[in-house]
């Protein structure tokens, strides 16, 4: 086992997942991030079940709260941070984050673009669809 | 590296203070190899997962007639499976810190409790859709259905596969001890079941909170 | 009890079929016979086919890859002899469902079955080497990979014995293929094949870029990174970022047909567009997969044939990334006349434009490096210039189809055939045709010959003009692709041209076989016995050829890029000091696993069970699959040692050969 423990330490670099903290302080912050993480999750069911609030402005909201949400379970289960020995995993996350975010914006601007120029379903000849 | 080298007697020098790059030192250890391997495969999955979002927003109004989201979600049993999900993300945490101290009976009961919730988390969701497909809101029934039941049943075969192997990870403690395979085995498993619940989080928010309004 | 599965499925009445079939299975038997009448197996088993080294990895691929490109251009063959004589009222020799299969296998085949493996072989092959280190990230993994890619190509060989193939096109566009247009096997055949070996290589890609990110030599800072792994580098994540998207695009096709769901479908408000959509966002992706290692290739071709260091290293770097992230938006460019709004199709062509820069930059960094170099024409660096000449004409036809009206005219046409042709032939088969012949004799320790090599560059180039400017043209008159049969009499000199061109190709490749042939029977008098043939730059040619299966018996330490050119400029002295000093240490290699074999028996028979609906069978493969899994997590050994007596002897034999003795 004596190789595991020093693997921890190796040229600065840290696996994805690694808190370099003590135990203890490990605790703390799986607890702060479960506290968080309710907090976050309760509001998001509360705003969209309640009428309380400007409508419109509530699907934005509900985004923002899962973006917040996606980065206190990053930062406080996965641990990844910005610390230099993290370098390697944020910037692979960086990546797949902006694959992401290219792959549903583009498609919903393509697909919202070909249906907005679509010849009106009673324009149609439907016996020729069938 | 102490020894001497084809190309050169310098050691692999450091610079601007800080301590020696990963390339200086050569090759990383095994578990930051393993540990890096399988976030690059996380987030191609998560990339796959975009596929699936992608298609359902685009199909999110395309019900062909049928039922819609805001009148086949029940937001009191979304929420339950949501705290399911958080709560063994939590104890899987610390089945990790267990794991960490060698503490075998801790790390027996965290791997015992987020297997309960991971699994109490898969019957709500089969006893939704089961609910659902009684309605006649069934996979064929539209595009919109078709796209519901394959991302969130996407997630749900992600979670029955997690709990599969945290089974087996169990029996390989139980009989090979914290060796060296078993411990980079159970990080890459504490990665990936993080990784679905913050899946779980665009998930209900953008499927059920935004689909049902 | 056997699905949709009869006797009928055996195509008994077409000859082609059946001919085709015949001598395939025939040649499969044959070689199996002449395996066991050798006694080869238990060679073959414990050197090869449960081999975790990566070196051995790659050459498997590569000759995966050239199987393929036979079977992949006999159907080319098939397609320009029918289309040389299909006019008016001569029906051609094959009928349109049969064609349909063969443009449509073609398709599949050589970008899935042959540059697929091809690239990734060579990556398997090179990367490690030139980084200095002993093997891939995950040995075991990367069998795995190679296995589950043989087993997407067993299945579709399959198809022409058992069953059918597609008719749909290389990319199966719903609704045509949907179980109500597509009602045969052949969709489903399509379907997992390349589920299957898209896995495998979703894993490579990881295993790869895992590699390179991860594990290089020490001193090997990004920046002195040989290009090819740089190339590597951003073409496996590429990999990694688009195969999970074709993956979910087939998954959805397939829930369509198999579980009645309305994805893509034309009823139950399904929407055909969008997989035309997903699809692209992996497709485009997809061909810079396969060009930027080529590009890797043609950097250290001509950086090692010229005698100089690459020309603009760091612009190559930028670029080689730029292109990795620009890949990602340009997918509309496949379907401008789909119907969207001038904004999207003005958007996506400008950026498919803006990516046509830093390939320019590329073609200038070859061009400069040669400048001033005492170039050696060897057959490697033939390729590399027929390449730059040819893929410029291609890259211009594509800036060309990138302008939004120019497609409204040109889309679908022999034109942008000819187009794609141009890049991937000129491009990725160049390509990975330079790197067989640059790095053969590192892997099997003699050097191909060389007039074969020039005979078969000659007549592929030769035969490449010949078989696709007619197209441009043919393009331009208005022939659409996937003809079988067409009225116009003007068109058929053009296409009798082309397949002359493809009697070139076809001799280029024969070229190729003889010349592999002729330099095994003459192996012993063009031994490379210094490891170095060709005065290479990068590390790979500092181990002996055929390397040692862990390649460095002491990781190199490196100083700078071109780090082998580097080391060899030392006075002969302080390399003798330096390899006095080297102190051998015991090292651990993987142990051989049959974990990926069997995993990819297990995929072919789920494969086979699911594409015919045998539903038990199905079960028994992944029941199959998951004791396999289990099996080999509970496996206690997974390395074993080599001592350092045995490293120091071959080590030194090395060096007393060619580092100390001879003057390199």
């Amino acid at each position: 086992m004596a190789d595991t423990t020093q693997e921890h330490t190796h040229g600065g670099d840290t696996a994805p997942g690694d808190s370099r903290e003590e135990l203890l302080s490990s605790l703390k912050a799986y607890v702060i991030g479960l506290a968080l993480a309710i907090i976050l999750t309760a509001t998001s069911f509360w705003a969209a079940g309640t009428h309380v609030l400007w409508q419109p402005g509530v699907p934005i909201g509900l985004a923002v709260l899962a973006v917040a949400q996606m980065g206190v379970h990053l930062v406080f289960f996965l641990h990844i941070t910005t610390g230099p020995d993290n370098t390697n995993n944020v910037l692979a996350l960086a990546f797949g984050v902006l694959i992401v975010f290219l792959v549903v914006a583009g498609s919903l601007w393509i697909m919202a673009n070909l249906s907005a120029n679509m010849m009106p379903l009673e324009m149609m000849d439907l016996h020729h669809q069938r | 590296m102490t020894a001497t080298t084809l190309g050169g007697h310098e050691p692999p020098h450091t610079h601007h203070g800080m301590p020696a790059s990963a390339s200086a030192a050569g090759p990383a250890p095994k578990r930051i190899i393993i540990a890096y391997g399988f976030w690059l495969f996380l987030l191609s999955d998560i990339v796959m997962f975009s596929a699936f979002f992608a298609t359902f927003a685009v199909l999110g109004k395309a019900t062909a007639g049928g039922p819609t989201g805001a009148e086949l979600f029940d937001a009191r049993n979304v929420a339950v499976e949501t705290a399911l999900l958080l709560f063994s993300s939590f104890s899987c945490g610390m089945m990790s810190l267990a794991m960490d101290a060698r503490h075998r009976g801790t790390f027996y009961l965290g791997a015992a409790i987020t297997f309960i919730l991971g699994l109490g988390f898969l019957v709500l969701e089969m006893r939704e859709f089961a609910d659902m497909v009684a309605r006649g809101a069934t996979a064929d029934r539209s595009a919109f259905l078709s796209g519901f039941f394959t991302l969130v049943g996407c997630h749900g075969a992600h979670v029955a596969v997690g709990l599969l192997w945290l089974a087996v990870m169990v029996a390989q403690v139980a009989d090979k001890g914290w060796r060296a395979t078993v411990l980079h085995r159970l990080m890459c498993f504490s990665l990936f079941w993080h990784a679905l619940d913050i899946i779980w989080v665009a998930l209900f928010t953008i499927v059920y909170l935004m689909g049902a309004r | 009890m056997f699905g949709k599965l009869s006797w009928s499925a055996i195509p008994i009445n077409e000859p082609i079929d059946m001919i085709a079939s015949g001598l395939m299975i025939l040649a499969v038997l044959g070689v199996l016979a002449w395996v066991t009448v050798k006694g080869y197996w238990p060679y073959l088993w414990r050197e090869w086919l449960t081999s975790v080294d990566h070196k051995r990895i790659g050459v498997m691929y590569v000759a995966l890859a050239l199987v393929m490109l036979l079977r992949g251009f006999t159907d080319a063959v098939m397609m320009r002899l029918q289309q040389a004589v299909s006019v008016g009222p001569d029906a051609g020799y094959l009928p349109p469902e049969h064609y349909n299969q063969i443009f449509s296998a073609h398709g599949t085949i050589m970008i899935f079955f042959m540059a697929m493996p091809f690239v990734i072989g060579l990556m398997n092959f090179a990367v490690p080497l030139q980084l200095g280190i002993r093997d891939v990230a995950f040995p075991t993994l990367n069998s795995v990979s190679l296995w589950l890619t043989a087993s997407g190509i067993l299945l579709t060989n399959m198809s022409l014995v058992v069953g059918e193939f597609a008719r749909t096109g290389w990319l199966a566009y719903p609704p045509l293929s949907e179980l109500k247009y597509s009602p045969g096997v052949g969709v489903d055949y399509y379907l997992w094949a390349l589920q299957i070996s898209g896995v495998g290589t979703l894993l490579s890609g990881i295993n790869l870029a895992t590699t390179i990110l991860k594990m290089r030599a020490p001193g090997m800072s990004y920046m002195r990174m040989p290009v090819f792994c740089w190339t590597s580098l951003a073409s496996n994540l590429l990999i990694i970022a688009a195969f999970p998207v074709l993956t979910a695009t087939f998954a959805m096709l397939l829930l369509d047909r198999y579980l009645g769901m309305h994805f893509f479908t034309a009823d139950g408000d399904g929407n055909p567009m969008m997989y035309v959509n997903l699809i692209w966002v992996w497709g485009h992706p997809e061909v810079y997969i396969l060009i930027l290692p080529c590009f890797g290739v043609f950097s250290e071709v001509v950086s090692t044939f010229s005698g100089k260091p690459l020309f603009g290293y760091r612009s190559m770097v930028a670029a080689t990334m730029a292109i990795c992230i620009l890949s990602f938006i340009v997918w509309l460019h496949h379907f401008f006349t789909m119907g969207a709004g001038a904004n999207v199709n003005g958007f996506f062509g400008v950026m498919t434009m803006i990516i046509a820069v830093p390939t320019g930059v590329k073609v200038y960094n070859w061009l400069f490096t040669m400048y001033g170099g005492r170039v050696r024409f060897h057959a490697p660096i033939l390729w590399s210039v027929g390449f730059m000449v040819t893929f410029v004409i291609g890259g211009m036809t594509g800036v060309l189809l990138a302008v939004p009206p120019a497609d409204f005219i040109l889309h679908n046409s022999l034109f942008l055939i000819a187009h794609f042709h141009n890049v991937i032939i000129g491009g990725v088969v160049f390509g990975v045709l330079a790197g067989y012949m640059y790095w053969f004799p590192k892997a099997f320790g003699f050097t191909l010959d060389e007039g074969w090599g020039k005979v078969s560059f000659w007549c592929w180039f030769v035969g490449f003009y010949l078989a696709f400017m007619p197209l441009y043209y043919l393009g331009m008159l208005g022939m659409t692709r996937r003809l079988q049969h067409y009225d116009n009499p003007g068109w058929q000199p053009w296409l009798i041209v082309a397949a002359v061109g493809v009697a070139f190709i076809l001799a280029g490749i024969l070229a190729l076989i003889i010349q592999l042939v002729v330099s095994i029977r003459t192996r012993e008098r063009r031994r490379d016995r210094t490891g170095d043939p060709w005065q290479g730059r990068t590390l790979e040619w500092s181990t002996p050829s055929p390397p040692p299966a862990w390649n460095f018996a002491v990781l190199p330490q490196v100083e700078r890029e071109d780090a082998y050119w580097h080391m060899k400029r030392r006075a002969r002295e302080e390399r003798i000091a330096a390899a006095e000093a080297l102190a051998y240490a015991p090292i651990h290699m993987p142990l051989n696993s049959p974990t990926g074999f069997v995993t990819a028996f297990f995929a072919v028979v789920t494969g086979f069970a699911l594409i015919w609906h045998i539903w038990w069978l199905v079960i028994l493969g992944l029941v199959g699959a998951l004791i396999t899994t289990l099996v080999f997590a509970w496996r206690d050994e997974s390395e074993f040692e080599i001592a350092a007596d045995e490293l120091a002897r071959v080590d030194r034999a090395h060096h007393q050969a060619y580092w100390v003795g001879g003057t390199p």
